[in-house]
């Protein structure tokens, strides 16, 4: 620990001491959750593998190899985290806000969509000039349709887990029906649209593998995202209405803004997740193309403890166990599904550990304030 | 077309309202209980996925589909009880939670249909629930068709509905629910165990949500197949939620998502201009207006999605 | 006479404050008996032992000369006590009648009928002129009507012993006559009325018996009849001795915030602010004196912008805010020290700088537009802990794991270093610790000689007194009187605080001390 110069007399000062260790504890629970509930998690999928006759060890070779075990496999699996940081990273403004915004499936594909729509029909531009544009729209879908729920919340008090889950599937049958409809590439045989200009294309960024641009501003976009949320006037501002909306209230802040820019963005990034993998990866819109990542983010968030850091290494971590699924698959016969099973305890132990947390937190305060007890003057 | 021929086309479209909305409005009953105490569950998908795994299992191992609607019932109280765990005692984030147990019950029904069944090309049939009509009922010309030549979950809904309305709004444990959900402080000055009562609701929700599974893959489709369930979890919550709550209104919404369901599959096959997609997008697109223009209106219980805990712990 | 309620060397401890310190009491039956004392002197803390709301530390308490253990409401109910607390327990959406038997046995459970229900509501309810119809929604009815619900519903559970915390709080004037009138008749009928009050007034008007408490003490227990209100007063507050604090000669220039003929509604409704009108210099401290519920937090909101003004005018400098947004009055030079530090002065999981940054954000010394300029901010946050005494090991400290006193200082330091025009103290030494408070009063001293305009809005008279330039009285939502600190003393401003107007200090004989030229 250590002191400045400048108060050398608080090295003796109880309240410095509990403040210090306080601050220690603070930073190894944000670390110890996160890897504590992954480590957990996997001790008992090791069990439910058992259970089946397979060596757990052979289960996470295979998913292992899948994952980063060639560069092709390292490939997907950072195409699949993409995708995943993005949402996540969306996910992670909107709750840090105390926004609950469970529509990233929802952003994710207007993103695509909006993306795509530029992609496809905007003809004539440089690279330089179209696929920017691309992404942009794929950001301004997303923060939209976002920015609706936020809208309503702000002004109306409307729920906004109610309304972003209801445009989760709006936009699922949206964007179907305009691929059945007035996007149809009539040509292919299956539903789909047509495909995106090559000016719009996120470049391959190691030849030999599809691994597209896409990753790097993803990457890009953390670093952003980390420096808006502490080292900007507006990240403040909405991590302090996250936290505590009386006292943020009181400092004049204005949280009707405040919340409906937390959808905006959150909904922007999502819709970025959805452009990046249209943009970089397939090229056109199909049916069902993205399901799941909205949903699959939010476990991302939950893991990387809503930071950057954590959601990069998060997305990475859930990219992999999605790729190296079908290689367990198919040399253990353990269905790739199995991996959901590790997504879902994983959350629940982060989630329940939360609270542990909390109230260890609070009965070391109580003992604090007990040593400090005051009596009335006789 | 003729007359008889335009009849028998909409009652069997009828009938398939029926048929289908049976898979909502069972979790839909369950979760508008659920949600009325405080507590909304998203992880109902998860739930129905799970009775209906292990209603097909249970049929398989004795050959007996009513072992396996208890199997199926048992197996969905317990995913939602422990979700209660997480989220009453652990007062843990409901939608989070929720989310969780979505992914849970996915991956390990999916590892334990390939441990126990096996991979095949063929779906595994099951002895399953077979539709049977009612006596005397089943004769009444067009309402007998659509109503009483169904299987025994409908018969049983057609029980349920009724008896829940009565439940919520005619006795006391009604009563309790519903204050635990828009005011738990004060129900638990007066005695009322909060805790309790949401857990109760989640095992009921389970309960519900089990039939449901059953009734999917028992008498529906005879099978089990991975993510079977296919979004009909949170259909039943847009129901909850444009039902305002309330069981009949909640049925009545089950049963117009239902309709439309039930119509984009016939629309499919006609090839007639209304695309499929914009019929499945009406139940949260009305759901989402609904909320968004009444707003204060459309009350939703107090304390829903808000964790209590007592000042004193 | 048989005791309906004992208490025996009752001590309940909560974060850092000995609420009930050794209290020994007995309510005799069939009495309505007084609990005086100001806030934070443990009358609603007792009796929420006694009503199962909170567990006692040590002691015991008998109920008819018997011990009992009370760990829960039900309990008490089940021991014929019931209480009506000042936030009422009702679910709103619910009528009247479902309110009241929630949570008890019906006769055919668990079908829900109401109707035998609804007649003994109405027997009773007409018994005791409550005017209570069992069907209307609860919602729908008004403060006092609610409150006479809550009345009902202990009766219909056949409460012997009935506690009232604070109950005219929320009524009018015409509404708390009609509640006593209700109270005497239930006495008469057989039970016990426990009363608790900071109100002089309805001492003298109700009660047969008083117990004084203060600082989680009893101070005595006397027959409504052997005393009169400035006794009372003296009991309550009692002090001789009282912070010293050398203040230098006040020289006041120039208005720098007005009130004028400012009316406010509370949330539920109902007038907080009445008329309110006076004036702020620069260079004086006002002190605001007034026991908690009178409408301190609404005049809190009104000057920062957080609640609109039903008539009347609110001025900075001469200028109008009404239209303007808390952040622009902020800008005008406004700061203010919360009255509620936990939920409205800091935020506790954030560090030490960001929490000084709450009033600073967009300020261009720390922020160009977007970026904030972390270095700068540091040095800032380390100057102002070395400026403010604030004891913590680097400014990245978290504040949630300060002390209160340091937690307090973080506020102060915040609020002061932008060197406000007005500054707005509330209640700003509550619950910290001797040395904090003497740092805190002195620092508010030195505001006031930099200049500023400062409104010191608190509970203690202590405090009033000695840091008060000119002292105000807020009573039930009005100034009961404004008096130069000097001519006045703790008795009168007590007087004041529960009813009395400066005006009848004057004129009343029982006040046993010169009014004018005497100092404590």
């Amino acid at each position: 620990m250590t002191i400045t110069k400048k108060y050398p007399r608080n090295l003796l000062r109880k309240d410095a001491i509990l403040a210090a260790i306080g601050a220690y504890r603070d930073r190894f629970f944000s670390w110890l959750i996160p890897v504590g509930a992954f480590l957990l998690s996997l001790a008992i999928l090791s069990i439910v593998i058992a259970v089946a006759k397979v060596s757990p060890l052979v289960a996470y070779g295979a998913l292992m190899r899948g994952a980063f075990g060639n560069q092709h496999a390292i490939a997907t699996t950072l195409i699949h985290a993409t995708v995943l940081i993005f949402a996540g990273l969306g996910i992670a403004v909107a709750f840090r806000s105390g926004v609950w915004n469970v529509g990233a499936e929802g952003q994710i594909l207007i993103g695509g969509l909006t993306s795509a729509v530029v992609g496809i029909y905007v003809k004539g531009l440089p690279i330089y000039v179209h696929l920017p544009l691309c992404l942009a729209s794929g950001f301004v879908g997303g923060s939209l349709w976002g920015g609706l729920a936020g809208f309503l919340l702000a002004k109306y008090r409307v729920n906004e887990i109610i309304t972003t889950l209801m445009m989760n599937y709006i936009a699922m049958y949206f964007v179907g029906w305009l691929i059945r409809g007035p996007i149809r590439d009539p040509g292919g045989s299956d539903v789909q649209t047509f495909m995106i200009l090559p000016s719009a294309t996120l470049p391959i960024i190691y030849p030999g593998t599809n691994l597209h641009a896409g990753i790097i501003v993803a990457l890009l976009t953390a670093v952003l995202i980390y420096v808006l949320m502490f080292r900007t006037s507006i990240g403040y501002q909405l991590r302090a209405v996250g936290i505590n909306v009386h006292a943020s209230r009181y400092s004049g802040m204005r949280i009707h803004l405040v919340q409906v820019s937390a959808m905006l963005i959150s909904g922007g990034l999502a819709g970025l997740g959805g452009a990046a993998e249209i943009l970089g990866a397939q090229y056109r819109l199909r049916d069902y193309f993205l399901s799941n990542y909205g949903f699959d983010a939010i476990a991302v968030a939950m893991l990387g403890q809503l930071h950057p850091i954590g959601l990069v290494l998060s997305g990475i971590l859930f990219g992999g166990l999605k790729t190296g699924a079908a290689t367990m698959q198919r040399m253990t016969n353990l269905p790739s599904s199995l991996i959901y099973l590790l997504q879902g305890t994983v959350v629940i132990f982060v989630v329940s550990a939360t609270i542990l947390q909390t109230m260890s937190a609070r009965s070391l305060s109580r003992r604090e304030e007990r040593r400090n007890e005051r009596r009335a003057p006789e | 077309m003729s007359d008889a021929l335009l009849n028998s086309l909409i009652i069997e479209y009828l009938h398939s309202t029926i048929r289908i909305a049976v898979l909502i409005v069972l979790p839909c009953l369950g979760e508008v209980f659920l949600e009325r105490s405080g507590v909304i569950n998203i992880g109902m998908e998860g739930a129905i996925l799970t009775g209906a795994f292990f209603g097909v299992l249970g049929s398989a191992i004795t050959g007996s589909a009513l072992v396996g609607v208890v199997f199926a019932v048992i197996a969905g109280a317990i995913v939602t009880l422990m979700f209660s765990v997480v989220v009453v005692t652990m007062r843990a984030n409901q939608i989070v939670s929720g989310m969780a147990v979505n992914m849970v019950a996915l991956g390990l029904t999916s590892f334990l249909n390939r441990l126990i069944f096996g991979v095949r090309g063929i779906p595994l049939m099951v002895a399953g629930i077979d539709p049977f009509p009612i006596p005397y009922l089943s004769n009444i010309p067009v309402i007998g068709r659509i109503l009483f030549q169904q299987d025994v979950f409908v018969y049983l809904a057609y029980v349920l509905v009724p008896m829940a309305v009565f439940v919520m709004y005619r006795t006391t444990w009604g009563l309790k629910i519903r204050a635990v959900g828009e005011h738990p402080e004060a129900a638990d000055t007066v005695g009322i165990n909060v805790y309790a009562w949401r857990y109760r609701m989640a095992v009921l929700n389970g309960i519900m949500c089990g039939l449901a599974g059953a009734a999917l893959s028992l008498s529906q489709l005879n099978t089990f197949t991975e993510n079977m369930t296919a979004g009909r979890g949170f259909i039943a919550m847009a129901a909850v939620i444009f039902g305002r709550w309330n069981p009949a209104s909640a049925t009545l919404a089950a049963l117009a998502f239902a309709a439309t369901d039930a119509l984009q599959l016939r629309v499919q096959g006609f090839g007639i201009g209304i695309s499929s997609q914009f019929l499945m997008m009406m139940p949260y697109l009305f759901t989402l207006i609904a909320v968004a223009f009444f707003r204060g209106r459309w009350s939703m219980p107090a304390a829903l999605a808000s964790s209590y805990a007592r000042e004193s712990d | 006479m048989t005791n309906a309620v004992g208490f025996e060397n009752i001590i309940k401890r909560f974060l850092g404050v000995v609420a009930n310190d050794d209290i020994s009491l007995a309510i005799p039956r069939n009495e309505i008996h007084s609990l005086l004392g100001e806030n934070g002197s443990g009358k609603t803390t007792l009796m929420n032992i006694l009503y199962g709301l909170y567990r006692l530390d040590s002691g015991r308490i008998y109920v008819d000369e018997q011990p009992v253990q009370i760990n829960s409401p039900q309990e008490a109910i089940a021991h014929g006590i019931g209480m009506v607390h000042q936030h009422f327990m009702l679910v709103p959406v619910y009528t009247v009648a479902e309110n009241i038997i929630l949570g008890q046995r019906l006769k055919r459970e668990p079908l829900l009928d109401l109707s035998s229900a609804e007649q003994s509501i109405s027997d009773i309810s007409r018994s005791y002129g409550l005017g209570v119809d069992p069907r209307a929604e609860v919602s729908q009815l008004s403060v006092g009507e609610q409150q006479r619900v809550e009345i009902v519903k202990a009766l219909y559970r056949n409460a012997k012993i009935l506690i009232l915390d604070e109950p005219t709080s929320v009524l009018t004037p015409s509404e708390a006559d009609e509640l006593f009138v209700v109270l005497r008749r239930l006495k008469e009928e057989g039970r016990t009325i426990i009363f608790i009050t900071h109100k002089l007034k309805e001492v003298m008007n109700i009660a047969d018996r008083v117990t004084v408490l203060r600082g989680g003490r009893v101070v005595d227990t006397v027959s409504a009849k052997d005393v009169n209100e400035a006794s009372l007063v003296r009991m309550m507050v009692g002090r001789e001795v009282f912070f010293q604090v050398d203040k230098s000669i006040a020289r006041p220039r120039g208005v720098a915030l007005e009130l004028d003929n400012v009316s406010v509604s509370n949330d539920k409704g109902k007038l907080a602010l009445k008329n309110v009108s006076f004036v702020v210099e620069k260079g004086e401290i006002i002190g605001m004196a007034g026991v908690d519920g009178n409408g301190q937090v609404e005049l809190e909101e009104t000057i920062l912008g957080l609640r609109t003004v039903d008539s009347g005018d609110v001025r900075i400098c001469n200028q109008s805010t009404l239209k303007l947004r808390p952040d622009e009055i902020i800008k005008r030079g406004v700061a203010s020290i919360p009255s509620d530090r936990e939920r409205t002065g800091i935020i506790g999981a954030f560090t030490i700088s960001e929490n000084l940054l709450l009033k600073g954000w967009n300020d261009p010394r720390f922020s160009n537009h977007t970026f904030l300029d972390l270095k700068k901010i540091r040095e800032y946050s380390e100057n102002l802990m070395q400026d403010y005494d604030i004891r913590a090991p680097r400014s990245s400290t978290v504040v949630g794991h300060l002390s209160g006193g340091n937690k307090q200082k973080a506020v102060l330091a915040r609020e002061l270093a932008s060197k406000p025009i007005v500054l707005v103290a509330c209640q700003p030494t509550r619950g910290l610790d001797v040395g904090a408070t003497e740092y805190i009063r002195q620092r508010i001293l030195l505001e006031r000689d930099r200049g500023a305009a400062v409104l010191l809005i608190s509970a203690d008279l202590d405090e009033i007194l000695a840091l008060s330039d000119r002292i105000m009285v807020l009573f039930n939502g009005e100034i009961m009187g404004s008096v130069d600190s000097d001519h006045i003393n703790m008795e009168e401003i007590a007087l004041m605080m529960t009813g009395w107007r400066a005006k009848d200090l004057e004129n009343h004989e029982s006040v046993n001390v010169a009014f004018r030229g005497n100092s404590l």
